[in-house]
This record gives C-alpha cells, structure tokens and sequence, in this order.
C-alpha cells in the first residue's frame, strides 16, 4: 500500500466517522421545538412524542401531509399549556418497513409517551410488536388495512395490540359502504373496479367493494388494475369504455385516481365515478381539472360541507401555518395527534393509564365523533362526499347493511 | 496430499468466531448493545450474508446480477407462507428456509440457464427482469396476501443471525478457495482464455449463480423471521441494488470489504437517522464521494487472512 | 378492429415518451458504456424547471422547452464532471454506484425543496381531438409524437453527419484512438452528457404538459423502462431506442387491453428477456463475435 492511499482512505474513515460522531453526540437536534416559550416552567411535566413519518421515499406524500397535520396539534397544546409541554421526536422510516423496525426500537428506547404515525400500513405493522411490547402507545391516522391492529391481521381471533390503536377505517368498512351507496343511492346494477395492485389499501377497497356490490344484487363487469406510478391508463380506460356499466370505482389514492378520472372523461366516459377517502386532496382538484370533477363520489370521515366550528378552526390554522389546505391525511393525523395529547392531560404518562385514558376515550375531532371499538378502530359514521366541479357539495351518512 | 484441517490460521478463524459470539453476548448482557443496536446488528447481519453471496456471483465470478432481491423474496415469502401455515415456531422457520432455499435453487437454475450466455450490462438487465418478474408473481398470488404482504411474529434472536452468517461465510470462502472456485476467478479474468484451458465456464458460472441465489434466500428467511413485515416492494430492484452497493462499496471479490461496508453502511444509516428527511440527501452526495476517493471500494480485493497476519509476526520476530 | 386500432394509438403514444428517454440512454450508454441512473431524475428535473418556468414566468411551450433542454444540458455536463469523470479509469460497475448515488442526491434534494405532493403541469398545448371513425387522437399525442420524431431525426442528423457526431462515433469505437487521432475526448463526451440530458428536459416538459403531473420520483418507473427499450433497440442505435420505446409502449397497451393489466409489467419483462436471449444486441444491434 503506498502512502497516497493510506492518506486518501484514513480521509474517507475521518469523514464518516466525524457524521456519526456529530450526529450521536447532539440527538437533541432531532427534537423540533414548536414551542413558543423555550423554558420550561419549574415542576411541569414535559412529555415526548414521536413522530414516525415517511418523509421520503415512495409514499413520502402521504408521510409529509401527516406530518404536518401532527405538528401542528402539538403547536397548538403547546400554546394553550404556555411552555413546551410536548417535545417532538422525528423521524424518516423512508417508506421502508425495515427501516420502520429501527426506527420503532429507537423511539421505544428514546423513552417517548406516545408515537404517531407511520401512515402506511406496512411500515406501521412492522412497528405495532415492538412499541407495544414496550408499552409506548401508537396512535395510528391510516393504517386502514383490515385487522391491522391484531397481531396477526390474518387471523380474527388473535390478541389486539394493547397499546395500538387507529383513527381511519378500516379498508373493508369503506369498501363496502361505498358499494351500498352505489346501489341504493346511485341505482347502479353493474360496477368496474379499478385499482392498484401494488397497494394494500386500493386491495382491501377492491375486495370489499366486490363482495358487498355482489351481496346486494350488483354485477361486476370487470376488474382492472394498475400500478403506483404509473402515468398512462389510456390502455385500461380504451377498454372500460367499451363496456357496459354504470358506475367506475377506482380504489387507489389521488396521485393516480386524477389522472385516472382526467384520462377518463378526456376519452369520454361519461359514467359515475365513485372511490374512497384517497381521493380525498386538494391535489385531485389539480391533477385531474375541476371541470372533470363532476358526478365523482366518494366515501370520506371528512368533509367541509356544512364544517363544524372545530373545522373550520383547523382548516384556518392549518392554512395559516402552511399556506394550503389540509388534505385528509393532515385532518387524521389532526386527530390522532389529539387523541394522545388528550389521554395524556387525562392520564399522565403512566403507560397502564394512558392506555385506559385512550381506550374509554369519547373523542369529537375534525373526522368526526368517535370512540374506540374492541380492535381498537374507530366507530365512525362513513360519509359520501359528492364533487361538483371539483368542489365538495354534498355530504350523506351511509353504513353498510349486513 | 491429506490436507490438514487442524491448522493455526483454522483454529484462529474458529477462535475469532467464539470470541466475537461471547463479546457480543457480554455486550448485550451489560446493555451497551441495547434494543436499538441488536436490531442494527440484524440488519448488518443480514446485508452482509446477501453481500457476500453477490460477492460471490459479480465479484468472483464477474457475473454482474441485479436480480439478488428476486431470490431473498423467495427465502422470505417460503418462510412466511409456511409459518402462517404451521404456526410461529423455530422449526416453521427451518423448514421454510429449507423450502426457500429448494425453490431459489430451481429457480436460479431456471434464470441462470439461458441468461448466463449474456455478458456485462445485459446480464444485468435480463436478471433485473427476473428479480422483477419473481416481485410480480408474489405479488399476485393469494397465499402471499398480494400487496399486502405477511404480517409475521418475531421468531428470531441475533444468535441465529450470527450462526447463519457464520455458515454463510464459510460456504462462500470454502467454495472461492476450491478448485471450482478458482475455476469462477479464471472465468472472470478471462472468460475466453479459460474456456481454451478447457474449463467448462458455463457450468461455473451456474455453480456460483446457484450458491448466491441460495444464500440470497436464507437471507429472506432470517429477515421475514425477524422484521415482522413482509411486502413484495421490500424486495423490488432497489433493494438489488442496495446490496450491489454494498458489494461495490467494499471492493468487488473481497468479502472482508462486504463485512466492512454493511457494517459501515449499517452504521452510517443509523447515525443519520436524526437528520430525518435529507438522510436521503447525504447518503447520495457520500456514496459519490465515496467512490470517487476510492474506486476499487473500501479495502479493493484485499482480504484478511490470518496466514497473512502470522507471517507478518514471524518475520518480525525472525527480524528481531 | 377500432378498439384494436385505439390501443395501437395508446401504446404509440405511451411508447414515443418512452422512446424520448430512451434517446438520451442510448447515446450516454453508446458513448461510455455507463448505465446512467440518474438520466430518469435528469428528466424529472426537466419537467420540474419547466414547471418553475412556466409559472413564474407564464410564457409558453418553445420558451419553457428551451429552458428546461438548456438547464438539464448543464446540469448533466456538471454531473458528468463531479460524479462520472473521476472514473474514467475505474471499472464500470463503480460509476454504475456513483449513477445510484447522484439518482437519491437528486431525487431526495427535489422532495426536499418542491415538496412530496405531486405538482399540476399548466397546460401549455391546445387541446382537441382528431377523429377517425371510432379512433380518437389527442392533438397532444400527435404532438409528442412528433417532437419525438423530430428530435430523433436532429440526433442522428448529429451523429452521422457533423464533426463532433463523428468524435462521438469514434470515442465510443474505441477511446484511446480517437485520442491519438487528436479528438478531445472528455470534451466529447461532455457533449454527449448535455446532448442527452437535453433530450431527457425535453421529456420532462413533454410529459408534464401530457400527463399535467410531476413528482419528485416520476423519473423512476420510466427511467428504467427506458433503458429497458434501449436495451430493446440494440444500446447505442438512436433509431434503435426510438423502435424498442414505441414497442414497449405497444406491448404494454396491448398487454393491459387484451390480457390482464395485472401482468403488463412481467410481459414486458419476459419479451425483454427472450429478445435478450435470442438476439442479445437487441433489435438492431450487431452481434460481434467476440476475439481473443
């Protein structure tokens, strides 16, 4: 080995081992202060939230929205408690569920009270075991996938997480919903399912929409899918248009569902098109043109027809603080933020207490009134939001019949 | 010639391990190696046994594959299925590892065959399609609960881990030291001027390409055993690519450079957690870097022998 | 026969945007033999500074195109230097690794300053329909087709008839002659990055303007079946890449139209394995015996 690559590798070893250095020798550079006031008042509590968010990576969007939505509940209990009473932790599970796992054993060993997030069901059940076990609460604001909150969502009958617990539907409850609405509401007998196959979430929508449509005396004409990323449905929609049928549910999130709905009504099917609370975002407005946004419905928690007061305050100060408007995913992770910071002013941070705190909690948040349900779900009415030009004009409760 | 199997340089590999395995113990025992570290230490473990066996494939063998996740999924998926099925016991997980590595090992066999005759960058690109194509299969499937993945229990500690990359070690360097292992170098040195020398590449090249894609699978087996989750995006091409990366990082046909560098990449990824989102950022800007200082990777094709190390000492010796 | 025809269109269609990309794959791959990662996040930048453009500043297609082809001719000459130049002389594998390592730079910086969500592309072509008995066209894909057309046209009018086309021939022969021959190399190859890092903007605006969406990872899934149609076409042939990306775009509407889009990314996988297979240069390719 000569000299020059003795000095060019010990620079390279200098260079990392000086990254990890200042990165474990200042962990609190992690902690967001929200905070107005930066002391913390002699003899008051300060707890620890984590924020476990995809802020890259393939759903980064969904993380990033949520995020947002979280630190701005925890501002606002920092502002009414007059000091920083919730010290914010965060970190980037990159949309990876292995990543989720060292990041789930990290802010279980950072000795936070609660964790929000992630917003995929995969990156949260890959950290349900660990928080639970060391009895960290989870409030998860859309991991919708069906028994998630069980340890083995395969299986019905296993254990529920104690300490886990979730703030959206579950898959199968909106999917069904939005298939008795379909036949009572819009009349329609014949139905195409369109949706991701890359994704839990449009598969647990597809699976429960078809099997409710059928129960109730529809007919599936047929099932199509795409995959996350995709651009082009031009293929798919040629074909769909040459059926027969009345309503198109695509299951699938906005980023794919605009441009699903603009290539649609640009080739010129003129059917119904109906989905789920993916839709739900300014940016299906912006992908697929107001004008497209017509005869569109969907099942949401969410609606600003006729907001509440409570709403309408977060929608204010969520523009406010971001300059847009919330998407649904921002109003869940709203909630859930609440949900802990409630159980927390309720019950202290005693683990076994908060739990109960959360467990009987009767909570009435921007997704509507709620308390918890024996999985640990939410018992939410679903409403349909119906579009008009782009705007959301109607709101109906519906619920699936058996 | 009998060879002897009870040499200095074996009884110190053997030493080494049991050190290393009652070090490692003692430290989780006091707790320096807390929670947070012994899931790092599963994921190194685990990098470096599918490190090691690409190694084998692109670095000794100059077979350059992009498809390695292909083969951990099907580890992976053979464990999950059989321990849905037969519930979350240690011995589910052996006969999925069993059925992974029969399954990987046809299916290698299948992928190796016809793309094999490729070289360079097509390779890449046919095995890239394979590992794609095995992705969408899973994908699809119902006993694989398509895009939803397996939701599995814990069934692991990093005592197996550390057993396997142990077994894994020894296969790939007793194979590179034998005689079908020379064979792999000679192909990857001069793929023409060895066939004239009368060895049969073809063959070489699937024996290294089967090894690799086995070991690649009890990879899958260790991770859906003990990362509670698996999705077939787990296993997509990036996933490939960030073992490739790995291989490359540590020098091409050095497994020491493939331990080194998971446990550096390992490292790094951990100490920039708390950079939250533009980890991302200086991961990229340093692989660059990186690279550019040292092209060969980390320690070139360097590797660490204890032959090396006691000669060394006896010539001091003779010296003083 | 209609739907048959509708299909061919959308694959078309699909196919030359594909193709745009591939062009610029090609000729980086031809000239280096690198396996240039980051081409996908170079035309996702595009469609990005198009979008700033456009915006801020209102103007319409030939403008916003010119910027965009302009900047990403920069950057791609700049990412050359940094990233790929220092290794030269090191074997391909590592620049493959400094490519993936440019790509997260890239993708994870524009996450971080545009934001995750994706971004509304203005409409900057009119919009319209030819028809054709049952067969529709947007003027938007005659359009792209077109550009596509064009563009490959201008490429190969470069490559085969001016000076530095033929430097760039004769770098990709063989580097060390055409140094001795008195050709700047690296000035070449430059040339070769901005050229086709243009091209790779040029798809950026295209696509938004088509699709009125970007994000932050739109380079991905097109980046690498891009270079799966360069592969397809023989790597290195301009016509080549224009043919494997109008395939591909057939194969997979076809795919999705008569079978089942379930599986029109494995199609196009296993077709790409068989050509691989049967023909390993690809469609146009040349197969060379290899000498000893």
């Amino acid at each position: 080995m000569n000299f020059k690559k003795v000095i060019k590798s010990a620079l390279m070893f200098g260079l990392i081992a000086s990254l990890a250095a200042c990165s474990s020798s200042t962990p609190s550079s992690t902690a967001t202060t929200d905070g107005q006031a930066s002391t913390v008042p002699d003899g008051q509590e300060t707890y620890k939230i984590g924020l476990h968010y995809e802020m890259t990576g393939a759903v980064a969007d969904y993380g990033n929205a949520e995020l947002k939505g979280t630190e701005l509940a925890i501002k606002q209990a920092n502002e009414a408690a007059g000091y920083e009473k919730y010290v914010s932790v965060t970190y980037d599970n990159k949309s990876d569920s292995t990543e989720a796992v060292t990041i789930a054993t990290t802010l279980a060993s950072d000795g936070v009270v609660g964790v929000v997030g992630p917003a995929t069901s995969g990156a949260s059940a890959a950290s349900y075991q660990i928080l639970n076990d060391a009895q960290v609460i989870v409030m998860s604001p859309s991991a919708t996938q069906n028994n998630i909150t069980l340890s083995d969502p395969n299986n019905k009958d296993s254990d529920v997480y104690d300490y886990v617990f979730r703030i959206c539907f579950e898959d199968s409850y909106q999917g069904a919903a939005m298939a008795q609405y379909a036949v009572d509401s819009l009349k329609a007998t014949k139905a195409v399912i369109y949706g991701d196959t890359a994704s839990d979430y449009s598969k647990g929508l597809m699976e429960a929409f078809d099997t409710q449509f059928k129960n109730i005396g529809g007919e599936i004409i047929a099932t199509e899918y795409y995959t996350a990323g995709d651009t082009d449905f031009s293929a798919v929609l040629t074909n769909i248009k040459g059926m027969d049928f009345d309503v198109l549910y695509i299951a699938g999130y906005y980023n794919e569902a605009g441009l699903i709905i603009k290539q649609a009504k640009e080739m010129g099917i003129e059917k119904v098109i109906i989905g789920a609370d993916g839709f739900d975002s300014e940016s299906l407005v912006e992908l697929a043109g107001a004008d497209n946004l017509n005869d569109v419905y969907y099942t949401t928690a969410y609606t600003t027809v006729d907001a509440s007061e409570a709403l309408q305050a977060f929608i204010e100060a969520y523009k406010a603080e971001y300059n847009e408007d919330p998407a649904m995913f921002a109003a869940l992770a709203y909630d859930a933020t609440n949900v802990l910071i409630k159980g927390i002013e309720e019950a202290g941070s005693d683990p076994a207490a908060l739990q109960a705190a959360i467990n009987a909690i009767d909570f009435s948040g921007v997704t509507g009134d709620f308390t918890f349900d024996e999985t640990h779900t939410p018992i939410k009415s679903v409403l349909v939001v119906s579009l008009v030009d782009g705007v959301q004009s109607g709101a109906e409760f519906v619920s699936p019949k058996e | 010639m009998a060879k002897n199997r009870f040499t200095k340089t074996n009884f110190l590999w053997l030493l080494l391990i049991i050190v290393s395995y009652f070090l490692i113990n003692l430290l989780i025992n006091i707790g320096i190696i807390n929670k947070v570290y012994q899931t790092v230490m599963l994921t190194i473990g685990i990098n470096i046994i599918l490190a090691i066996s690409l190694n084998l494939i692109i670095g000794i063998t100059g077979q350059f594959s992009l498809g390695h996740a292909g083969f951990m999924s099907i580890g992976a998926y053979s464990t999950g299925v059989i321990v849905k099925q037969m519930g979350g016991n240690l011995s589910s997980v052996f006969i999925g590892m069993a059925v992974g590595i029969l399954l990987s090992s046809i299916v290698a066999l299948i992928v190796a065959i016809p793309t094999l005759r490729l070289k360079g960058d097509y390779l890449a690109i046919a095995t890239l399609g394979f590992g794609e194509i095995i992705r969408i299969v899973i994908q699809n499937m119902k006993i694989t609960n398509g895009a939803a993945g397996l939701v599995l229990p814990k069934l692991l500690d990093w005592k197996l881990v550390f057993l396997f990359l142990v077994i894994s070690t020894f296969i790939v360097v007793a194979f590179t030291n034998s005689a079908p292992g020379r064979a792999c170098i000679s192909v990857r040195e001069d793929e023409i001027a060895s066939e004239t020398m009368g060895i049969n590449t073809t063959k070489y090249k699937i024996m290294a390409f089967v090894i690799g894609a086995i070991l690649a699978s009890i990879a899958g087996t260790l991770y859906a055993s003990s990362f509670y989750v698996i999705k077939p995006d787990n296993f997509s091409f990036n996933k490939s690519i960030d073992i490739l990366v790995i291989v490359v990082f540590g020098g091409m046909g050095s497994y020491t450079g493939s331990f080194v560098s998971a446990l550096l990449i390992g490292i790094l990824n951990t100490s920039l957690q708390s950079f939250a989102d533009i980890r991302t950022i200086i991961y990229g800007a340093l692989l660059v870097m990186i690279m550019i200082f040292r092209p060969q990777g980390i320690l070139g094709n360097y590797e660490f022998k204890f032959s090396n190390l006691l000669k060394r000492f006896n010539k001091k010796e003779a010296r003083s | 026969m209609n739907q048959f025809l509708q299909q061919l269109i959308n694959g078309i269609s699909l196919g030359s945007i594909y193709a745009l990309i591939a062009l610029g794959y090609t000729m980086v791959y031809g000239i280096i033999k690198l396996i240039n990662f980051a081409h996908g996040d170079i035309y996702m930048l595009g469609a990005y500074v198009g979008f700033i453009f456009a915006t801020k500043t209102g103007m319409g297609l030939v403008p916003t195109l010119i910027v965009s082809m302009v900047f990403c001719a920069i950057l791609g000459v700049v990412i050359e230097m940094i990233a790929y130049k220092p290794l030269r002389n090191a074997t391909r594998i590592t620049a493959l690794i400094t490519a993936i390592g440019v790509s997260y730079f890239l993708e994870a910086s524009t996450q971080k300053i545009m934001g995750t969500s994706p971004r509304a592309f203005p409409a900057l072509l009119p919009k319209g329909l030819i028809k054709l008995g049952k067969v529709t066209i947007t003027y938007q894909q005659v359009f792209i087709l077109t550009i596509t057309i064009l563009l490959m046209i201008a490429l190969q009018f470069i490559v085969t008839k001016t000076k530095i086309g033929r430097a760039m021939r004769a770098v990709s022969t063989d580097t060390d002659a055409a140094r001795l021959m008195g050709i700047d190399v690296n000035k070449t190859i430059s040339f070769t990055f901005a050229l086709g890092s243009a091209l790779a903007g040029a798809a950026g605006v295209l696509v938004g303007i088509y699709y009125s969406s970007i994000t932050p990872l739109m380079g991905l899934v097109p980046g690498v079946k891009a270079f799966i149609a360069a592969v397809f076409g023989g790597i290195g042939i301009i016509p080549g890449a224009m043919i494997g990306g109008i395939l591909i775009g057939i194969i997979e509407a076809l795919v999705s139209g008569y079978g089942s889009s379930l599986y029109k990314d494995a199609v196009v996988y296993v077709i790409l394995i068989i050509i691989l297979v049967v023909k390993p240069a690809g469609l146009l390719g040349k197969n060379i015996r290899e000498k000893v």
